[in-house]
């Protein structure tokens, strides 16, 4: 497995970005599935916000079930884990660090402070969170 | 009873990298309990001293514990349990 970068389409970007503004001024959260051999984000599965909140994300615990049931099935896991921070960075937050829980999957933070649900310019970022520990990764965006 | 348990990627560590592992009990606790016993360490990622953490979720076939009686919830010879971590965060 690479480690410190993320491959990712740019119709998948273009689809999380426009969830990030869809669901402002709410946290959006999501996966990016792909299949264990390849192990590059291919199927988008956006998901329920169960909390809906503009500073917390988490999925319900039935929605959750039913994916990774859904991904065990179809022999993928999840390469991205996203979410949305409407009004701040695109960084870990301490939450999202302490409840980090896929060692193995990049964690994708959209930040859409500058324009909330408009067009316009936003942070796109990727890390690995593991043991508490975060390290940021390069993204190439493929065309 | 033997009971099958499936342990996410976090946990398996624990469990020498096996996905799926087997324990014995009746109650989901007695089953913990067991997995405590042959994969020492794993019980404290799932139960604090207020029962089973905020941020696990264990399921009993398609039933959240939670909405059945937790730790108390009994299993039956065909049951299977699966445990997640909550995807969630700030």
């Amino acid at each position: 497995m690479l480690f410190g970068m993320l491959e990712i389409q740019r119709s998948l970007v273009d689809s999380i970005v426009a969830h990030a503004r869809a669901d402002h001024p709410d946290e959006a959260c999501g996966v990016v599935a792909g299949s264990i051999e390849s192990n590059r984000p291919e199927r988008l599965v956006p998901m329920v916000n169960a909390v809906r909140c503009p500073t917390l994300y988490e999925f319900d615990s039935m929605d959750l079930l039913r994916l990774y049931r859904e991904m065990d099935d179809r022999d993928e896991v999840p390469v991205v884990i996203y979410h949305s921070h409407p009004a701040t960075q695109a960084y870990p937050s301490r939450t999202d660090i302490m409840q980090a829980s896929e060692p193995d999957a990049h964690y994708v933070l959209v930040s859409i402070r500058e324009t909330g649900p408009d067009e316009g310019p936003f942070e796109f970022r990727s890390f690995r969170i593991v043991d508490g520990e975060v390290t940021e990764e390069q993204i190439f965006i493929q065309d | 009873m033997s009971i099958e348990v499936r342990i996410p990627t976090i946990l398996r560590p624990y469990t020498s990298g096996e996905k799926l592992v087997r324990a014995q009990g009746v109650t989901l606790e007695e089953i913990l309990n067991d997995l405590e016993l042959n994969y020492p360490g794993i019980g404290e990622r799932l139960i604090d001293e207020n029962g089973l953490r905020r941020f696990i979720n264990i399921y009993v076939n398609d039933e959240d514990v939670r909405f059945l009686e937790g730790l108390q919830s009994v299993l039956g010879e065909n049951d299977s349990i699966t445990i997640l971590p909550a995807v969630a965060g700030g």
